[in-house]
């Protein structure tokens, strides 16, 4: 499904920190995440619309975002995702629990190396 | 509620989404057109950017969903859609299954009331009923099927008895009521103490008879059924303690019996006590049936053994009065063979109901092969859109999946309807009510019989289903010859499977018609046996009882009847009347015993039994029973009690030679009676249904000495009087019959009434209930058999128009190619005819106690049923063969 072999799909959960992230700076649609994620990232990462629909369907069925009326970037009238408090609250448990296993993942590669 | 709202939210999520993606795709095709991209092109990179739209809205859309369930629904959607689409197809898809299985349904549900389900008692296991058998007996095999018990057997068994928790016997009987309405007979039940405990089913109101109301020198009370206490009492609650009138005796009613309630098959309407008497029972009597209910535990061989001793005991016990040998019956060979009681319920409608239901499954297996016969062509229909959906990544099991529900849904719908096809079925055979059917009041659509119902749904959906799964769901190697088989005859391989069912279908229909011709061919054998009597629609029946509590000399009863009989020949248009203590075929118990031929030495003094029957003058003239030789009975040597007799043909054959030499023989029941003198022999009559033997029967004066003692004698009370009339069945011809016979006494019920005709087709009902089943199914077998050829024929047809047009233009003959069509039709049938020839000729053999006057291999139905088959092959393939034959090549090669 990979358009590009370089990137590598991120996995769900983490594909969803990447979202509720990019919404608590502006509620932005569907395109506009896509490109702002590659952008942040330094083309680093790139999202998969086969991901991000779904996950979006997902997380605002889970209460995390809502839709609703703002304005593209050709200033014309779109539909865009606004995280809600509840989807802060989760964005914020799931950062804690990301870093923790970031280091955690960080120290086992050191002392393999070591 | 989150559900909910998630369920009715959804359709906005879906818009939304499609939206978002929409606007997606615009902002990168501007995006990219900004960069210089012509607009289409810029469409196009956006797209195979995106990727593919349709499944990744799917994709989103399942995060709202169950996405098992939903798929599922969506199939049914599908499927229903089709099946809406095209309604003619549905239409007969689900007629066929709704009859083929409500008929089962139907059938089922009689076979689980009568046969399956427990016997409404309690502990119905326990129940056993006395079923004797006495081999030594001669002659009594041929009329009754057991030996009943007398009131001594029964004395010896409550008393003795070290394997059942009670014991009782009873008999049906008649008894007039009078003092309510008019008067009016009864049905009653005999029992002795033990009956009621047997069964063990409390009383609806009221109590049991109890050991004081079986005194026999006391009046005991007696019992109503549920239904005479309606019917005459209006369910009163206060009818307990009343007194009734029955045979002109003072009663008092003890309670009522629930609803439902029999003795054993016995629909009753009052419950009288016994009252044996211990001092006066002899060996003798054997006109009881008995039941009784085993303690827990024990198992029929032992019960078994314990009454095989009882009989021991029994002859050590009683006697046949002063100077008799009490150890005689030892030549009888009593054996006991205690049954279920369930199996005397039942009796031997047995076989029928499992004929009819086996027939019903066989129509069930016909219907499902046209139906997947009717499957396979519409299949063969999608087979490219299946392919192509194969081909877009659709799995195999997606697909199965898909035509199993479209399947089993006609199934459930099919089974659905069938519910309402059987509970019609079951409402009209109530109705009907065929007398021979036992627990009829009892058949009812219960859960047993949804869940037959449930079960035979899913599984002709599921076999339905299967057959164009196996024959069409592509394998990824088969995808690639897709594409040739458009044009191609259909290959061997996927005709294979559609012969196979009209061989099968053949095979079926033949059994079935087999079957029912045999029916028809026993039921005009019947037909064609002289009954023993004649003109039986200008014969009417009914039943006089005079009870000894009534009128207590027998020669007063004598003359009252002899009276009744003038009042009733005197009636307009009554030609000759006559009475006798039992007609042919009305189910009377049957009187025997042994007839000694004077001069004759018997064998251990054992002398065959014979069948009784008494006579009044005229009777045989009434009835149209021929006589012989000689003459029948005058009043005058009735009233002089005169030693003589009537006898059968057959009688007077075997033991004189002709009936001519009989007249002058003399014969006798015991040894102190007189010599009786055979004045007259007539024809052979069939007591007990055209399809059972004539017995030698001896007819004896209807008041003559008995056994008693020199110058006792007794009468015969209850009698059937018969009238020769064109008026007979008609209401005005019974009010002038009543009219008769209350103008002698008041006090007589007129009961039993009906027509000899009536009499004679309820004999027959058993053999005509069973061929209007087996007709039915036969013609339906037929028929779908007939569609079955013709489809599969002009299916083909279709198929190889190409490869028709290529062989007429390669001149062939027209007549030839017709030719080619019924051939293959015929040689299929062939086939199925042999299969089918081979099973009838085995199942026949489970019929064989249905059939009368034909041997179960009946050449001529053998021989007819076949060509009848081969001709409607001949006819079904020959209309799509002619279609065939009229194929324009010119058109059928431009197909392409």
């Amino acid at each position: 499904m990979a358009k590009n072999p370089e990137h590598r799909d991120l996995f769900p959960g983490a594909l969803e920190i990447m979202i509720l992230q990019s919404l608590r700076l502006r509620p932005m649609h569907g395109y506009a995440l896509v490109k702002h994620i590659k952008q942040v990232s330094d083309n680093l990462l790139q999202v998969e619309e086969g991901s991000l629909y779904p996950a979006l369907q997902r997380m605002l069925r889970e209460g995390w975002l809502e839709s609703e009326i703002g304005v593209s970037a050709k200033g014309g009238p779109t539909r865009v995702y606004r995280l809600t408090d509840t989807g802060v609250r989760h964005l914020e448990q799931e950062v804690v629990s990301f870093d923790r296993m970031f280091t955690g993942i960080t120290r086992v590669l050191a002392v393999a190396k070591a | 509620m989150q559900i909910l709202n998630r369920l009715f939210n959804r359709h906005r999520r879906y818009d939304d989404l499609s939206v978002s993606i929409q606007e997606h795709l615009d902002e990168r095709v501007e995006e990219l057109m900004e960069e210089g991209m012509l607009r289409k092109e810029a469409e196009q990179t956006a797209r195979r950017e995106f990727g593919n739209i349709a499944l990744i809205q799917e994709r989103s859309r399942e995060e709202w969903q169950w996405p098992a369930l939903e798929s599922i629904i969506d199939d049914l959607k599908f499927a229903f859609r089709r099946l809406r689409k095209s309604p003619g197809f549905a239409a007969t898809v689900l007629l066929t299954l709704a009859i083929g299985i409500g008929a089962n349904t139907a059938g089922f549900s009689v076979l689980n009331s009568v046969l399956l389900r427990p016997l409404p008692y309690p502990e119905p296991q326990q129940l056993i009923s006395l079923h004797l058998n006495a081999p030594g007996a001669p002659g009594l095999a041929e009329f009754r099927s057991e030996l009943r018990l007398s009131a001594s057997m029964y004395l010896t068994f409550a008393a003795h008895n070290r394997t059942f928790q009670s014991v009782g016997v009873w008999g049906p009987g008649t008894a007039s009521i009078t003092g309510i309405a008019q008067p009016e007979q009864v049905d009653t039940a005999l029992i002795s103490e033990g009956v009621l405990e047997t069964l063990n089913v409390p009383a609806f109101t009221g109590q049991w008879l109890t050991a004081a109301d079986q005194d026999a020198h006391g009046l005991g009370r007696v019992m109503l059924s549920y239904g005479y206490w309606q019917r005459r009492f209006g369910g009163d609650p206060g009818v307990v303690g009343r007194t009734i009138s029955v045979n002109s005796q003072s009663r008092v009613i003890a309670g009522v019996m629930p609803r439902g309630f029999k003795i054993v098959n016995y629909d009753f309407d009052l419950l009288v006590p016994m009252a044996l008497d211990p001092v006066k029972e002899q060996l003798a009597g054997f006109a009881y049936r008995g039941i009784a209910r085993l303690r827990p535990g024990v198992a029929v061989p032992e019960a078994n053994a314990d009454v095989a001793s009882l009989l021991n005991v029994w002859m050590d016990s009683w006697s046949n009065g002063p100077g008799g040998d009490p150890h005689w019956y030892l030549r009888w060979k009593i054996t006991p063979a205690l049954l279920p009681l369930k199996e005397t319920v039942v009796g031997s409608i047995q076989t029928v109901l499992w004929v009819v239901m086996g027939t019903l499954g066989v129509v069930m297996l016909i219907a499902c092969t046209n139906v997947a016969n009717l499957l396979l062509v519409r299949a063969d229909a999608r087979q490219q859109e299946l392919a192509v959906r194969s081909a877009l990544g659709a799995g195999r099991w997606r697909i199965a999946r898909e035509l199993l529900l479209e399947s089993v849904t006609m199934g459930l719908l099919g089974g659905a309807a069938g519910v309402a096809v059987a509970y019609a079925g079951l409402r009209l055979l109530t109705g009907i009510g065929p007398g021979e059917l036992p627990r009829l009041n009892e058949i009812s659509l219960d859960g047993r019989s949804v869940a037959f119902t449930l079960i035979l749904s899913v599984l002709s959906g599921l076999f339905l289903g299967a057959i164009p799964i196996l024959r069409y769901v592509p394998s990824r190697q088969r995808l690639t010859l897709l594409g040739t088989m458009r044009t191609a005859s259909v290959s061997r391989e996927r005709r294979r499977g559609r012969n196979l069912l009209v061989v099968a279908q053949v095979s079926m229909a033949l059994v079935l018609l087999v079957s029912a011709v045999l029916m028809i061919r026993t039921f005009l054998a019947m037909r064609n046996v002289d009954p023993g009597f004649s003109d039986p629609a200008s014969l009417q029946v009914m039943r006089i009882s005079i009870p000894g509590t009534l009128v207590r000399d027998p020669q007063t009863v004598t003359r009252m009847q002899n009276s009744i009989l003038d009042k009733l020949a005197a009636i307009p248009g009554v030609s000759s009347a006559g009475f006798a203590a039992s007609v042919p075929m009305s189910g009377a118990e049957p009187a025997w015993n042994q007839i000694y031929i004077e001069g004759k030495n018997y064998a251990g003094d054992n002398a065959p039994m014979r069948l009784y029957n008494y006579v009044s003058p005229g009777y045989f003239h009434t009835a149209g029973t021929r006589i012989v030789a000689g003459r029948e009975f005058t009043w005058a040597e009735i009233y002089n009690l005169r030693p003589i007799g009537i006898v059968s043909e057959s009688f007077a054959r075997e033991l004189w030679g002709s009936p001519r030499a009989a007249i002058g023989k003399h014969f006798r029941e015991w040894e102190s009676m007189p010599w009786h003198e055979v004045v007259g022999v007539v024809q052979d009559v069939r007591e007990n249904g055209v399809d059972q033997v004539s017995h030698a029967t001896v007819y004896w004066p209807s008041m003559m000495n008995d056994i008693f003692g020199p110058g006792t004698f007794d009468a015969r009370r209850t009698v059937y009087f018969a009238l020769h009339t064109p008026r007979a069945g008609t209401q005005s011809l019974l009010s002038d019959m009543q009219r008769a016979v209350w103008s002698v006494n008041s006090d007589l019920p007129v009961d039993a009434v009906s027509t000899m005709q009536d009499i004679y087709s309820d004999s027959m009902a058993r053999t005509s209930f069973t061929l209007v089943m087996l007709a039915i199914a036969g013609s339906m077998a037929l028929a779908l058999g007939i569609i079955g050829i013709y489809g599969v024929i002009s299916y083909t047809v279709s198929q190889r128009t190409r490869e028709i047009g290529i062989r007429l233009a390669l001149g062939a003959q027209k007549s030839e190619l017709k030719w080619m069509f019924v051939r293959a039709a015929l040689l299929l049938t062939a086939a199925g005819i042999a299969i089918g020839v081979g099973t009838a000729a085995v199942m026949m053999q489970l019929m064989k106690s249905l059939l009368f006057g034909i041997s179960p291999l009946d050449p001529f139905t053998y021989t007819t049923v076949p060509v009848i088959l081969a001709i409607s092959a001949a006819l079904a393939s020959y209309l799509p063969a002619r279609r065939a034959a009229a194929v324009d090549p010119v058109e059928a090669l431009r197909a392409e």
